[in-house]
């Protein structure tokens, strides 16, 4: 066939790590994979998932534990789906008011963006406030089954508060949070670039901490595809991700940050300035109005495994489910979640590539303190550093005891 | 038997498509319908009327924060889910198509709620018909307004009459397989750049 036989309809929200979806059409990437890829901005998660259920899109840019809610039953509208790719590691940050941030620098918080620091600060600050009587601190996340909400929590949790009690937490759209913020309606809030740089930018609040410092080289959005789709046309399918691979590459490339920034500032992607999109690409990152830090491993498109689908990811999103009581962890739903991520299509569609992939469907997570070389069919592959910022381990093979002892802590 | 009119909350940023979906609700006997154009505040908002029906638009970036109020009992009186979730596949795409959702509270019978969905589609479908009739008659006036700035620069900097201008508009257009207004577009583009001292 001469032109692009597969015509695939992905939706995406306006966010940095949209990159790999962006540049896949922008680039030409799907185009010399055979893909007519149309791209569709949307203004919500819910918007995507209804649309993949009722077949107007065949993939999207979805955050990583929403196809597993969404196959949990956990989500109204909630087609089937799986993930046969992810879209890259790390880019979110959580960011405070500054009236916060002044009551946490009081309570020994320093911008350097460690966790452990800021997090006892905060927890100073909270008790502080509930002796005075005031209102608990609110925060903001973009969506309950999001990894914004379990990297907050868990931050929060892992510092002495907690995050049903101590705090209220709210969902709101990542663009209006900035403005939230200066307008006083939350304190502080976890979303994904461009939108903490957005509130340094305009001066409502400064960086407090990172994912990448929380949890480093951790999952945040995935590639859901309509399960149906997928089997249907699964050559569709390996098309498609052949061509989110050359992109993750080409994201990469240090050479072409500038040009990535340029491409996803435009209206039609995320549409804000190109200066507020360099940040999260390069991993310096303005934190305040007079300080900027340089963030290993930020955002991570293509490096140390960052486009596989990890069985082990999506089993630490359930096991976060479980213990906000999101579900009801049993046999049968944690083998949901774990069905969910299929590193099967990915090895079966990358391995014409020849390119690095890995030979085991899941990890211990948190295990690797240095840059690790690991088995892997084709080239060689190095993944983590990994590491929790508390320092514990998930190992997937022990999924009962991890999720026995989170729920433990909370009882405390 | 007389039933007890459905309290129904219709969320929409657009004032207008709101009073026009607000409008056909009350002539199929609706007198109890809230319209919401902002969200602020939308929590004491929902517990004040109560709603069996949520009628949302799809552009509505809030939507991930009203349906995770939805989910949580306190948030709201009664425990509300999504219409679709219990509805046919048709009425789904429809909906979705048109651009609108609908939440119900639990237990209210599918086929008290069918009609309001259907009439908020039809209604969705009316304003978007209504909007890009509007937009289609805004740019053919602005297209107009285009070959007649083009047919002004000819007749200046070539001394030509109307008729010859817009014929020589209508000839190019034909050889180049484009619209006329494309072609005045590229022709008045053209004059500015070529006389910067012009009234561009």
């Amino acid at each position: 066939m001469s032109e692009a036989p597969y015509e695939i309809a992905a939706g995406f929200m306006p966010l940095l790590d949209s990159a790999l979806v962006v540049a896949a059409h922008e680039k030409g990437f799907a185009e010399a994979e055979g893909v007519a890829l149309k791209l569709v901005r949307e203004t919500s998660w819910a918007n995507i998932r209804d649309r993949l259920a009722v077949g107007h899109f065949q993939v999207a840019h979805v955050l990583a534990p929403m196809p597993i809610a969404c196959n949990l039953g956990l989500t109204p509208l909630a087609a089937r789906s799986v993930v046969p790719m992810a879209l890259g590691l790390g880019g979110n940050a959580v960011t405070v008011a500054n009236a916060l941030w002044q009551a946490m620098a009081g309570h020994g918080a320093v911008p350097d963006l460690g966790p452990r620091a800021a997090g006892e600060a905060l927890r100073a600050v909270v008790r502080e406030r509930g002796r005075q009587g005031l209102p608990p601190l609110r925060f903001a996340v973009v969506h309950p089954h999001s990894g914004h909400n379990y990297d907050l929590r868990y931050w929060l949790a892992a510092c002495g508060i907690d995050p049903d009690r101590a705090v209220e937490i709210v969902i709101l759209p990542p663009p209006l949070m900035a403005d939230a913020l200066g307008s006083g309606v939350v304190d502080g809030y976890c979303v994904g670039e461009p939108w903490n740089t957005a509130a340094v930018m305009l001066g409502t609040g400064r960086i407090a901490t990172v994912k990448a410092k929380i949890w480093r080289s951790s999952p945040e959005k995935v590639l859901a595809a309509d399960a149906r789709w997928a089997e249907a046309a699964p050559e569709a399918l390996a098309a498609l991700l052949r061509a989110l691979y050359r992109s993750a590459e080409w994201c990469a490339d240090p050479a072409n940050r500038q040009e990535l920034a340029a491409i996803l500032s435009a209206s039609a992607y995320v549409g804000r300035p190109a200066e507020w999109l360099m940040p999260a690409l390069t991993g310096r990152l303005a934190i305040g109005p007079d300080a900027a830090m340089a963030v290993e491993d930020f955002f991570v498109p293509q490096a140390r495994g960052a486009t596989f689908p990890w069985k082990s990811h999506a089993l630490w999103f359930y096991s976060q489910m479980a213990r906000w009581g999101q579900v009801l962890h049993t046999p049968a739903n944690a083998a949901v979640a774990r069905e969910t991520y299929r590193p099967d299509l990915y090895r079966a569609a990358l391995k014409p590539l020849g390119v690095a992939l890995p030979g085991a469907n899941a990890k211990v997570e948190g295990a690797l303190t240095r840059p690790t070389p690991v088995g892997s069919a084709g080239a060689s592959l190095i993944l983590g550093p990994d590491g929790f910022f508390d320092g514990s381990l998930f190992d997937p093979d022990d999924l009962d005891a991890y999720i026995a002892a989170q729920g433990a802590a909370e009882a405390v | 038997m007389p039933r007890a009119s459905l309290a129904i909350l219709v969320i929409d940023e657009n004032r207008i498509r709101a009073s026009i979906i607000e409008a056909g609700l009350r002539e199929a006997g609706h007198d109890n319908v809230a319209l919401v154009h902002d969200v602020t505040g939308i929590a004491r908002r929902i517990a004040e009327i109560n709603p069996d029906v949520i009628v949302i638009d799809l552009e509505n970036p809030n939507r991930d924060m009203l349906e995770n109020m939805f989910q949580l009992s306190r948030a709201v009186k009664r425990p509300i889910a999504m219409f679709v979730d219990r509805s046919d596949q048709a009425s789904i795409e429809a909906a979705v198509e048109a651009g609108v959702s609908a939440y119900v509270v639990d237990g209210l019978k599918q086929e008290r709620v069918k009609p309001i969905l259907d009439m908020a589609i039809s209604r969705f479908n009316a304003f978007a018909r209504l909007a890009r009739e509007l937009e289609e008659a805004r740019s053919e006036l602005a297209d107009r307004k285009l070959v007649e700035r083009a047919k002004g620069i000819l007749m200046k900097s070539r001394g030509m009459t109307e008729e010859a201008a817009y014929a020589l508009l209508r000839k190019t257009a034909m050889n180049q397989n484009r619209k006329i207004a494309e072609i005045a577009q590229s022709l008045v583009t053209a004059a500015g750049l070529l006389e910067p001292g012009d009234d561009a």
